[in-house]
Parts: C-alpha cells; sequence; structure tokens
C-alpha cells in the first residue's frame, strides 16, 4: 500500500541525499527561515519541509500533481490534519509499546500483538475517514489515497485482522510442529494455525484426549526452563512475522505522515502570509527549455517572514532571456530581488505555491548559488582562492538548463581581474546552456556582457530616485558606473535627513 | 606444517629419511599427482570429511542418552560411507598417474562394491531417509504437552505474512531477537528427553531398527582406509606451505637427486623457515644460487656478517633433507646428492653442565661428527672458534677442513676466515655481498666470488662502474 501522495509513482524519500549544493543552497537563499514558519516548531514537518524543498520536481507534471494535493489539502485542512493526526498517533503509540532491550522472542510476540491491537484501531478510523470525506477530495493523489484505504481496508479484511489478533493470546495453547534434527534435537519448529471454532466435533474430540502426554511437574524450575525454550522456538518465526508485519504497517503510517508533513507546513506558511496580506499564488510550470521566467509582485518571502510589515514585489517580464544582470544602488534591493528569484524557483519546484501574485516559470534542473561571503573563511587560502574554489565546486555538479544564482562574484580581486574571470565563466556557462542571474557592482563586468548583449539578456537596475532615494524596485536598465555609495556614506557620515528606509543588514546578505 | 593437523601425529614421518632414489621417485609421484587441483579437492574433500566423522564419533561417546548416542553415529556412518565412495569416484575420474594413488584407486573400488561395504552405506540411507521424512507435533498447554503425529495444518507465520503483504512495500529492516539459540549444545533437555522417548513409541519400528544398526556395525571403518586418511596428511601438509610461498612468487621443484654425483647445485633457492616468517609479513624473500663442478666439494661462507650466511647454510641443510622426505624443494631448479646421513654444528650457547669450555665443547662435537661421516655425508659447519685466537681459529680450521676433504664430504662451511676458501679445488668461496651504492646495507646474496676481504671495496668500484665487468664493458664500446 503506497501513499503516493507527493509523486504520482513513488513515495517521498526523506533518506534520499539532498544536492551537494543544498547547504549552500539553505545558506544564501534563507531557507531556514522558510522552513521555520513551515513546521511551527515541529521538528519533523521542519525536517520534512527542507527536504522536499531540497529534493525538488523535475517536470511541470510531476509539480502539478503536487499543485492539486495542495489545492485540496488547502479546501479539506481540517480532514488532512486529521488524517495526519492518526498517523502520528500510530507511530508515537508504537514507540511506547516497544521500550529498550525488549528483544526476548516472546516479548517480541507479545509487543507485535500489541501493536497490531494499536495498528489495528487506527487503521479503522482511518477507514472512517475515507468513508466520511472520499467525496470531497478533487486531486488524483487524495481521490486515490481514500480510494485505496477503502477498498484495501474493507470489512471482510479488517475481520481477518481480528481474528488474528483472538487466536495470537493462543487461549488453547500453542500448537506447532518440528522434525527430528542434529542429534535428534528437535529442529525447525513452527507454529502452526487450528482456527478457533473451525474445526469438527470429531477433531475436537480426537484433539481432547492424546494418547502421548506428560506434565512438568510445578516445582521442575530446570523443565519449566526447557518448555519455554521449545515454545520460544516454536512461536519465533511467528514473532519474526508479526513484528515485520507490524514494521510494514509502520512504515505505511511513516510515508503518510511524512508526505502529509509537507501539506501541513504549506498549509502553515499560507496561515502565515495571509494574515499579513502577501498574495501568494499558484505557479504556472513548463519545461526548462521554454525559459519562461515572468510574474508580477514576486517578492522575497525570507524578508517578508522577518517584517511586520509586507515587502516590495517587483513584476518581471524575462520570458527568454537567458541571463539576467541586475546593477545599480547599494541597499537597492538588488539581493533580496535575487533571492526572491531564487525561492521561486525552488518553491515552484517542490510544488508549493510562489510568493507573487502571478508566476510562470520554465522549472530548471538544479539552482545553484554562488554569493560573496563574509571574511570567516579562514587563513589558509586567499579570499580569491576560497571564491573560485567554490565556484570550481558548483561546476563539479552543475549541467546545462540548472540556474546559477551569482551575487557579488568575482569581487574579492581587483574590478579588472574579477571582471575578466567573470566574463569568461559566465561565458562559458551560457553557451553550455545554464541560465544565469548575477548581480554585480563590477561595472566593467557588467558593461562587456552588456556590449554583446543579444535578445537572451536582461538587464535591471535597483530604482534610486533623482533625490538618492531608493524605491527597493528593480527597474529595467542598463549598467551605470557608479553605485550611489556616497549617497550611503553622505546619510550615515553626515546624518542627512532623507526619506530613505534601510531594511535591516542581515536582509541584504 | 603441522599446525591444525596435530590429530595425524606426523611427527615420526619427518624423522623417517628414505634411503633410496626409488622411493624419492615413488613420491614425488604421489605429490605430482596431489598438486593437480581437481585430485587434490577430491583428497582434502575426504579428509575433511574424516574429520567431520571423528568428531561425531567423539560426540556419540560423551552424549549419555542413548537414542542420542545412535543419531550421532548413524551420521558419522553415513558421512564416511559417503567420503569413501567420493574418493573412489573422485580418483578413478582423476586418473592419478603414481604408482601409490593408483593403487589406492583399485583397493577402493573393490572396497566400495564389496557386499559389507554396500550394505552398510545403504541401510544407512535409508535409516537417514526415514527419520527426516518424521513431522511430529507438539501441543504446550501450560505444563502439559502433547505429542503426536503432524497432520498438515498451515505454518501460522506464513498466514501472518500472507494477511500483512499489502503493507509491505520494501525488505523489512533487521532487528534482534533473542532466546536460546535451538543448537547450541548437542545435549537434549529433560523435556525434549520426554518427547524423545514419546517419539521412540510413537514411531517404534524405526527406532529399533536403528538400535539394531548401531549394534551391528559398531566396528565399520576399514584399516586401510584410515591408514590413507592419515598418511596423506603427509603430503598436503607440505603443499599447504607450498602454495602460502608460492602466492609470495616463490617457486618450487622437484629436484633431480642422484646417489654418486656430488656436482649439486640450485636456482633461486630459499630457506624455507626464514620464508614462512618473512611471508606472513609479505615481507621479499631474497633467493640464491650455488653449484659445484668437477672436484669441488665445499662451500666456504665467508664475508659482512648479518649478510645471510648461516641461512645459506641452513638452506643447503634443508634441501638435502626435504629431497630425502621425497618433498618438492625451494628453487626453481635443484641438483641435489642422496647423502647417507647429514651432520650439522651450529655455535651453542655455553652450557654449564657440559663442564667444558667452549672450545672444548665445540671441538668435542666436532670430532663426534668426524667419528660417524663418511664420504657420502653432508656436513653442515658454522663454525664459532671464536674463543681462541685467529691464528687457533686458521689452524683449527684448517685441520677439520683438510678431513673433510680427504674424505670426501659435502661441505658447507660458515667461517670468518678468508684464508679457509683458498684451501684447494675441492673448496668453493662464497661471500655475502652489500649494495653496490651503499656498502652497509646487506643484499642477503650469497655469491660464488673469492674472499678477499674487499666486499667493501668491491661495492665502491661497483658503484663508479669499476669493476672487472664494467670496465669490459666500457672498453667493448
Amino acid at each position: 500500500m503506497k501513499v503516493l501522495l507527493m509523486y504520482r509513482d513513488k513515495d517521498f524519500d526523506p533518506k534520499a541525499a539532498p544536492p551537494p549544493n543544498a547547504d549552500t543552497l539553505v545558506q544564501d537563499l534563507e531557507l531556514d527561515t522558510l522552513c521555520k514558519v513551515m513546521a511551527q516548531g515541529d521538528p519533523f514537518l521542519l525536517d520534512i519541509a527542507k527536504k522536499a524543498i531540497l529534493l525538488g520536481l523535475a517536470s511541470p507534471e510531476a509539480i502539478t500533481y503536487r499543485q492539486h494535493a495542495l489545492k485540496d489539502s488547502i479546501e479539506q485542512a481540517a480532514v488532512v490534519r486529521r488524517t495526519y493526526g492518526l498517523a502520528v498517533e500510530a507511530i508515537e503509540g508504537r514507540k511506547k509499546i516497544w521500550g529498550w532491550g525488549l528483544d526476548y522472542v516472546d516479548s517480541v510476540l507479545r509487543n507485535s500483538v500489541e501493536t497490531l491491537e494499536l495498528f489495528f484501531d487506527i487503521l479503522k478510523r482511518l477507514r472512517r475517514i475515507a468513508d466520511a470525506h472520499r467525496g470531497q477530495f478533487r486531486s488524483e493523489a487524495f481521490v486515490r489515497f481514500f480510494g485505496m484505504i477503502e477498498n484495501e481496508l474493507d470489512d471482510a479484511y479488517l475481520l481477518k485482522i481480528q481474528e488474528h489478533l483472538q487466536e495470537l493470546k493462543f487461549p488453547e495453547g500453542e500448537r506447532m510442529s518440528a522434525l527430528l534434527g542434529k542429534g535428534f534435537r528437535g529442529d525447525n519448529y513452527l507454529l502452526r494455525r487450528f482456527p478457533i471454532g473451525k474445526q469438527t466435533w470429531t477433531q475436537r474430540l480426537l484433539r481432547r484426549k492424546p494418547k502421548f502426554t506428560f506434565e512438568i511437574a510445578p516445582q521442575d524450575e530446570s523443565g519449566h526452563r526447557a518448555l519455554e525454550n521449545i515454545r520460544d522456538n516454536g512461536i519465533r518465526t511467528v514473532a519474526k512475522a508479526l513484528r515485520e508485519s507490524t514494521d510494514h504497517i509502520l512504515s505505511f503510517f511513516t510515508a503518510l505522515r511524512t508526505e502529509l508533513a509537507f501539506y501541513i507546513g504549506c498549509l502553515n506558511l499560507r496561515n502565515v502570509l495571509l494574515k499579513k496580506g502577501e498574495p501568494i499564488c499558484i505557479p504556472v510550470p513548463s519545461g526548462p527549455e521554454s525559459l519562461t521566467l515572468s510574474g508580477r509582485g514576486l517578492y522575497d518571502v525570507t524578508l517578508s517572514l522577518k517584517l511586520e510589515q509586507r515587502v516590495v514585489g517587483n513584476d518581471l517580464a524575462a520570458d527568454g532571456r537567458r541571463l539576467l544582470v541586475i546593477t545599480g544602488a547599494n541597499q537597492g534591493g538588488k539581493s533580496t530581488f535575487l533571492r526572491s528569484l531564487g525561492l521561486a524557483y525552488v518553491m515552484t519546484q517542490a510544488g508549493m505555491f510562489a510568493p507573487a501574485e502571478e508566476f510562470s516559470l520554465g522549472i530548471s534542473e538544479g539552482v545553484f548559488t554562488h554569493y560573496k561571503r563574509e571574511e570567516d573563511v579562514g587563513m589558509k587560502s586567499g579570499k580569491l582562492d576560497e571564491e573560485l574554489a567554490r565556484m570550481s565546486h558548483i561546476l563539479d555538479g552543475i549541467r546545462p538548463r540548472c540556474v546559477l544564482l551569482l551575487n557579488e562574484s568575482f569581487a574579492s580581486t581587483n574590478e579588472r581581474e574579477g571582471s575578466e574571470i567573470g566574463e569568461e565563466v559566465i561565458m562559458s556557462l551560457l553557451e553550455a546552456g545554464v541560465r544565469i542571474f548575477l548581480v554585480t557592482h563590477l561595472f566593467e563586468l557588467a558593461k562587456d556582457l552588456h556590449s554583446r548583449e543579444g535578445a537572451d539578456a536582461l538587464f535591471l537596475r535597483a530604482e534610486r530616485k533623482a533625490d538618492g532615494q531608493r524605491t527597493f524596485r528593480i527597474i529595467e536598465g542598463e549598467p551605470l558606473s557608479t553605485s550611489y555609495g556616497q549617497d550611503l556614506y553622505k546619510q550615515i557620515f553626515e546624518g542627512a535627513k532623507r526619506a530613505v528606509e534601510v531594511p535591516p543588514v542581515s536582509a541584504s546578505q | 606444517m603441522t599446525d591444525g593437523r596435530e590429530e595425524y601425529d606426523l611427527g615420526p614421518f619427518f624423522c623417517y629419511q628414505l634411503k633410496d632414489i626409488e622411493s624419492i621417485s615413488y613420491r614425488h609421484e604421489v605429490m605430482r599427482d596431489l598438486e593437480e587441483q581437481s585430485l587434490r579437492e577430491h583428497v582434502e574433500s575426504f579428509a575433511d570429511s574424516m574429520r567431520g566423522m571423528r568428531r561425531h564419533l567423539a560426540q556419540a561417546d560423551e552424549l549419555s542418552f542413548e537414542y542420542q548416542k545412535m543419531s550421532w553415529f548413524l551420521d558419522a556412518v553415513e558421512i564416511y560411507s559417503d567420503a569413501v565412495r567420493n574418493l573412489s569416484a573422485g580418483l578413478s575420474r582423476a586418473n592419478p598417474r603414481s604408482r601409490g594413488l593408483q593403487g589406492l584407486g583399485k583397493f577402493l573400488e573393490g572396497y566400495v562394491s564389496s557386499d559389507s561395504f554396500l550394505a552398510l552405506s545403504a541401510e544407512a540411507k535409508r535409516l537417514k531417509g526415514k527419520l527426516s521424512e518424521i513431522t511430529y507435533r507438539i501441543h504446550i498447554q501450560g505444563l502439559r504437552v502433547s505429542v503426536g503425529k503432524y497432520g498438515g495444518e498451515p505454518d501460522y507465520s506464513a498466514d501472518v505474512e500472507d494477511t500483512f503483504r499489502k503493507f509491505r512495500e520494501k525488505e523489512a529492516a533487521g532487528f534482534s531477537m533473542k532466546g536460546r539459540a535451538l543448537h547450541d549444545t548437542p545435549f537434549m533437555d529433560s523435556v525434549e528427553e520426554r518427547i524423545m522417548e514419546l517419539l521412540v513409541k510413537l514411531y517404534p519400528d524405526i527406532f529399533s531398527e536403528l538400535s539394531a544398526f548401531c549394534a551391528r556395525h559398531s566396528g565399520y571403518m576399514d584399516p586401510t582406509v584410515r591408514r590413507f586418511d592419515r598418511e596423506v596428511q603427509f603430503y598436503l601438509a607440505y603443499l599447504q606451505l607450498m602454495q602460502s610461498l608460492e602466492a609470495e612468487n616463490l617457486e618450487f621443484c622437484y629436484p633431480q637427486v642422484s646417489a654418486q654425483s656430488k656436482a649439486v647445485s640450485a636456482r633461486e633457492t630459499f630457506d624455507l623457515a626464514l620464508a614462512m616468517m618473512l611471508a606472513r609479513e609479505h615481507k621479499k624473500v631474497v633467493c640464491n644460487d650455488f653449484y659445484l663442478q668437477g672436484n669441488e666439494r665445499i662451500f666456504v661462507v665467508s664475508g659482512p656478517n648479518q649478510g645471510g650466511k648461516t641461512t645459506f647454510a641452513r638452506m643447503f641443510g634443508q634441501l638435502h633433507y626435504l629431497a630425502r622426505l621425497g618433498y618438492p624443494v625451494p628453487g626453481k631448479e635443484a641438483h641435489l646428492f642422496l647423502p647417507d646421513d647429514i651432520f650439522t654444528h651450529f655455535e651453542r650457547e655455553e652450557h654449564i653442565e657440559t663442564l667444558r669450555g667452549k672450545l672444548q665443547d665445540e671441538l668435542v662435537r666436532m670430532h663426534d661428527i668426524l667419528l660417524r661421516a663418511t664420504g657420502d655425508s653432508i656436513v653442515i659447519v658454522n663454525e664459532g672458534f671464536a674463543s681462541t685466537t685467529v691464528s687457533d681459529a686458521i689452524f683449527l680450521g684448517k685441520q677439520i677442513l683438510q678431513q673433510v676433504v680427504d674424505r670426501g664430504c659435502l661441505v658447507v662451511y660458515v667461517t670468518f676466515i678468508d684464508e679457509l676458501s683458498r684451501l684447494g679445488d675441492a673448496t668453493v668461496s662464497m661471500t655475502s655481498t652489500v649494495v653496490p651504492e651503499n656498502p652497509t646495507e646487506r643484499t642477503f646474496k650469497i655469491v660464488r666470488r673469492p674472499a678477499d676481504g674487499r666486499a667493501y671495496a668491491m661495492a665502491i668500484a661497483e658503484k663508479y662502474g669499476l669493476t672487472g665487468q664494467s670496465i669490459r664493458r666500457r672498453l667493448a664500446g
């Protein structure tokens, strides 16, 4: 019984290796901020949210499958949360039954029976939810899931489990078969099944007067132990089968909990954003070759989650563009914009909603980031060494149809060298088919890229009004030779009173 | 060599040295056959089975419950009859060329088709079959145990697996499950014994047949089979040793042994004891060559200390000793002499009990050897004479060497005195050598070269291309 709520054809595997650049991505896109809100303090939700975002989907169809299930989750939030609650109850309840060190054959059997009783109860309740609410779901994922519960856990099947639960308490003692093993010691002890109440009258009679019988004296302690030994060996295979069976059921509940956790996380995030009045939308995914990239009101969701007020969104029309170069004023919202792009990619590709009023995306085969790092990188290599090593590491993993976010890369040396290296790297990657979003202060680099401008590059600038005021909007515009650092200097050193809003430092790094 | 083969008591085999070439080739033939992988496997699996059989008999002895004894005895008989039959079939398939194994093959053919053997093995098989078909039922109700015949009721674990199969999406993870292991001891406990007694009543025919069988066949083993099982270990032990050294790229060969010619020689031979030690650590073993020709009888080994002189002497004696056992010997090629005896004299710690001085002790032992050695003996001397003056040592050495020269013995004489290597036609000088580039490093090569006390000088000359050979090559341009 597969859950199949996140993929049409496979379970979500939280143990799957995240992409090699995962840590960098988490840091550069502030994914922890995002996931914490999705988790609302629940470490399990946090873990699944983070993994689902890092293990993005590779096709528009797979994304649509999740988007539909997400829509159902939003509309049937109460049912989804109750179902999630059942899975949690099963898993936590089992944990209580299996304490530590109870791994004698006898306790394995006893604990397994107890676990089965617990699971039986929860499966029955799951069936009831399916009975009551199946018709309210529209997505392929949930319709299939609840349909499966109805079919597989039908009344006849539930009755069968109930019979087992009775028999496994052995009201008539244990019956087993055995062979003569080495030195005639009993071997291959196997518990046999004599269904209760299903024997004929003569069978009962025959069994009631066995010819070959002995009884162990109550005070014969070694005899008791010997009998226990035979019994343990007899029930061993059943204990194993039962333990494995309950483990399989547990896997089912675990998969259910895992996959619902993702949608619960989305619900949590949605609630927080809606309360703030931030817009969200179900994005429109298309294949990577489409190079679609456009939207309205695209904002940096992590920045918004950190601030009291709403944040500035940007419109974007970059369909068909392979290279985006963002230049312009310091503290003008360039990094924030770049991050909003990266987040829109990973959220869309995880099947989540996008932080925008509208968003369309030609998906990528992987998102990579290369951000300027603060100088905490140890003494053993120079700054340029360090950043180029990271670049080289990216090149180990990046493929055509991936996207690369460059935030002030190549700035750890002088402008001329940085620009040359940068141009070399960027041009080669573009030729290979990588989509690149570049934030840079390197005027030479921006200028050179601009002079080779073709239809597939788009140049954007952080807006600055004539009086030096920042709007945090990103508008189309060619690179300028100053980043207006003197504005900032003046503001800080001369205390000039201007209506300049400076976002918290952490949000721009 | 005998490690792990203690039960065969191989010691006496090593003490008995062959006296004629014929016996040596008889053993060479057997050894060559056993070097064949397939034949060797047959023999080794036979030996394994026989070991297993003995363990079973020992177990039967140790047990006290009569039905348990019978069970182990029956298994022993079955193992034995299978082992003998397999060996016979294996030998006839492998087609051995040696007289020894051909003879054994013929004997086994007769034995396995004899009435008594056929009856023994058929009866054992039949009983085993019947016993293995017994499936009985135990019903435990509190402290009451009932025993009956199994009536085909379904396996409960299969039912459980079947019921919950729909939840199974992957292999179950492993988990530990304690409980007394089924067969941690061969002894039945009290409950098992009582169940067994009921089974004997439940299946009276089978168990009375079994007890008759055990009584009838108590002395089932054939003495020739038993003897072969022991003797073949003499070969297998050495083959195992050879294999472990061949894995380190060392070679063995069948020596040409002569009762007349003392023109002995060997190529790339080595000291077994040292090789075994080094092989354990996968260290390289240095091989050496030697030869005697014409009237030469005596290797006088001198040169730098710690250079392998003693090893060479031990190796020479060892080669001849191994050859006299009929074994292959270390090396790519060997021509050896069949001596009437091998005498060794190695330096010893002083023993207080002998009440003699060290020099005196040495001379007494040397004298003993010279009394017994004939012209067909091999004498190996690692001379000390360190407890006297150099001129004394030269004198004594010359006296002793002269005696063995006169007698015509084959001799390895290890000494620190150069002069002894120039005694006459019969002596050949062998010296230990050093690495040319670094004269303080030993090569452990012992080469045939005049002992002129110039080992260091030679090495340095070699380094600068000034040895005779180098100069010739240079002049040849």
